[in-house]
């Protein structure tokens, strides 16, 4: 395939657009150039498409088909609708960050509670200094998109030893219509730190928007952390997000990402095993109904020795929506004792509803265990029958074999304010169920 | 005054005729037994009155309290009286013991307009309750029968019984797999429900379950009908001579 054929006139639509945003997009002559590149690398790329096989099962030029313009900073009445829903969205005790249609919004965040535990900036004000944070390597056209456009993001520092007394709350609102938002956050997690990292994905009121983002993270040795994501956007949005994740010695690391929301969404992950002796436990729940499209694609790379990873990945899927899940384990030479394994399970919940799975296993070491599995199915009926029979109407009986299904994956998370959160929202897509 | 009303009931499964014509009727206050050899149609009947899909009522009907019990959900049915005990109860993994005797307790509280109950007074209940049948607190906080012996599971059945306090209760072959002592304590669970008000049909295929549920009536099915009805007496006299004579008989 030649340049000209992947420059569709969508990709065209594209260059519109940053040409038209760049005026806005913050940093310095430095910057600038840097977002041109990459810019430059999208244009060549276009939307990712079926042919390109980590994007086989979620054809971005099918699905989505343009990317639209930038998301205007957003005004009062907009802070006013986001500060309603950070009342609505924020976990109990946590300390808040809001970027609201892309953009920080001091007001509605906890900054100076948070700086007694961690250093705080915003993507826009490391810019005025460097343009660090927006270069890339990947060849991956959303994410050199968001290397292009990314507009603000957070900043965090979580010294060497900290121990955070209360969860770190990320609140992505959306409140404009029909227009995108570019975030890029880096959180670096210090030696030996405890830390609890959630990044919640919400709608004010907004429709039809974009949003692209990505995470850059690195956990220092001995931490203990646990980073959660929760995607509950508006049911016609797009949400294109890629985590970068380094994770030293003997740390322990628990993710969990769970997609409640959404029209078309992936979640990309590239997790990179770099210090012997850790273990990393990457959860993950879809939950999708109508016709929503939800792809959760991981990459876990043993990059040393004697490492563990662990991957349960539950879809419970209705009506005509359609479940994504890929994962790939990366065992390198050197990587030897490494135990990887992953297990997905879809739960099929209409005649109509799909489910692809792709496990992929790349081992190059000789001394390792490493397994995937992976099951797909309907709601047993005498389990039905039986709670039925005990008096539960046909909806709240499902809704209960439901909840123990993804329960394997949300039980890892051990905080009990943060799972009856988890909980909360899963709760609330069984009530949006037809 | 008749509880339960079985008329002329002939069941279809995968369009083979299970049931030809059952007639049944079973008055509050009284135990009936139901017995008969394998393949004669008792488990299909329970499975019938609690709705169990799969089963094509081509003609006959049952009443419940007088109301017709076929055109009832099974959640509709359980909130009105029914109880069936399974034979072969499932497992939930997932799904706290606890949690789901809550939530199934408060929606058949709700169908029927009656308040929820508070937290207290449900723990309160399920204590004493699980208490007099011999389970352990923590098996409530296992998943519904995950990992139960038998004799746990068939425990936890007859829990759910004396709290939901049923109307009608079915007991289908609830001495399978169980040894002496499981049967005798589930079955002093089940005779302290016995009450003027409450009627039970306890199916089985063995006279061994009688001797500690004792029947005001006993029935003899075969071949998709009631054969036979008699008091306790007939329990034994089956035992004595076996089902022979009345496969012929049907």
């Amino acid at each position: 395939m030649n340049v000209a054929v992947a420059k569709t006139g969508k990709g065209r639509a594209v260059s519109d657009l940053f040409t038209s945003a760049e005026g806005r997009l913050p940093g310095s002559t430095a910057v600038t150039a840097v977002r041109r590149e990459a810019f430059e690398t999208y244009e060549r790329l276009g939307l990712p498409h079926r042919r390109i096989e980590e994007w086989k099962y979620t054809d971005l030029r099918a699905l989505v088909g343009e990317v639209l313009p930038l998301a205007a900073a957003p005004d009062a009445a907009a802070l006013k609708r986001a500060a309603d829903a950070v009342k609505t969205h924020a976990i109990a005790g946590a300390r808040k960050l809001v970027l609201v249609d892309g953009v920080f919004a001091a007001d509605l965040s906890d900054v100076k509670a948070l700086a007694s535990e961690a250093g705080f900036k915003t993507l826009r004000e490391t810019l005025e200094k460097d343009a660090g944070l927006l270069k890339t390597t990947s060849t991956d056209a959303v994410i050199a998109l968001n290397a292009a456009m990314a507009t603000d993001g957070v900043v965090l520092d979580i010294a060497d030893g900290a121990q955070l007394s209360a969860p770190i709350q990320i609140i992505h609102i959306a409140t404009a219509a029909a227009a995108s938002a570019f975030t890029r956050s880096q959180v670096t997690i210090g030696k030996g730190a405890h830390a609890t990292i959630v990044e919640s994905f919400v709608a004010a009121g907004s429709k039809a928007y974009q949003v692209n983002d990505a995470v850059i993270v690195s956990v220092g040795d001995d931490a203990d952390v646990a980073h959660i994501r929760l995607m509950d956007d508006a049911p016609d949005a797009v949400n294109l997000t890629s985590h970068f994740v380094t994770v030293g010695a003997n740390v322990k690391l628990k993710f969990f990402n769970m997609t409640t929301g959404a029209a078309v969404s992936r979640l990309q992950g590239f997790i990179t095993l770099a210090g012997e002796g850790s273990e990393l436990f990457a959860n993950g729940v879809n939950l999708l109904q109508k016709t929503e499209h939800g792809d959760t694609t991981l990459v876990v790379d043993h990059a040393v020795p004697n490492c563990v990873s662990r991957e349960i990945f539950r879809a419970v899927i209705d009506d005509r929506a359609h479940s994504v899940f890929q994962g790939r384990i990366i065992v390198r030479p050197d990587a030897q004792k490494t135990d990887g394994k992953m297990m997905t399970r879809a739960l099929l919940l209409s005649d109509e509803a799909e489910a692809d799975n792709k496990p992929e296993l790349e081992i190059f070491a000789d001394d390792v265990s490493c397994g995937h599995g992976a099951t797909a199915g309907a709601l047993d009926d005498s389990l039905l029958f039986y709670l039925k029979a005990r008096g539960l109407p046909e909806k709240q009986a499902q809704a209960l074999l439901i909840q123990a299904f993804v329960g394997e994956a949300i039980e890892q998370i051990a905080d009990d304010s943060l799972r009856e959160h988890v909980i909360g929202i899963a709760e609330r897509w069984l009530e949006r169920r037809s | 005054m008749a509880l339960l009303e079985v008329k002329d009931l002939k069941v279809r499964v995968e369009e083979r005729e299970i049931l030809h014509g059952l007639t049944l009727t079973v008055n509050e206050g009284e135990v009936h037994a139901i017995m008969g050899p394998n393949g004669s149609g008792k488990s299909t009947l329970s499975h019938v009155i609690a709705g169990k899909p799969g089963y094509e009522v081509t003609d006959g009907q049952i009443l419940f309290k007088g109301e017709d019990l076929l055109e009832m959900s099974p959640d509709e049915r359980a909130a009105k009286g029914v109880f069936l005990a399974f034979q072969y109860p499932v497992e939930i993994p997932g799904v706290a013991t606890m949690n789901f005797l809550r939530t199934a307790l408060n929606a058949q509280r709700k169908a029927r307009g009656e308040s929820e109950y508070s937290t207290p007074d449900f723990l309160k209940k399920v204590r004493e309750v699980s208490k007099s049948l011999n389970i352990p607190q923590d098996m409530l906080k296992r998943g519904v029968n995950v990992g139960f012996s038998g004799g746990e599971k068939k425990r936890n059945e007859v829990l759910q019984m004396a709290l939901f306090e049923p109307s009608l209760c079915i007991l289908d072959e609830m001495d399978s797999g169980l040894d002496i002592d499981a049967l005798r304590i589930a079955a002093d669970g089940v005779n302290a429900l016995r009450s003027p008000k409450r009627a039970m049909v306890v199916i089985t295929h063995y006279q061994r379950l009688l001797n500690y549920i004792v029947p005001d009536v006993v029935h003899v099915m075969s071949k998709g009908r009631v054969v036979k009805s008699g008091g306790k007496e007939l329990a034994l006299e089956l035992e004595a001579s076996g089902y022979a004579q009345f496969e012929d008989a049907a």
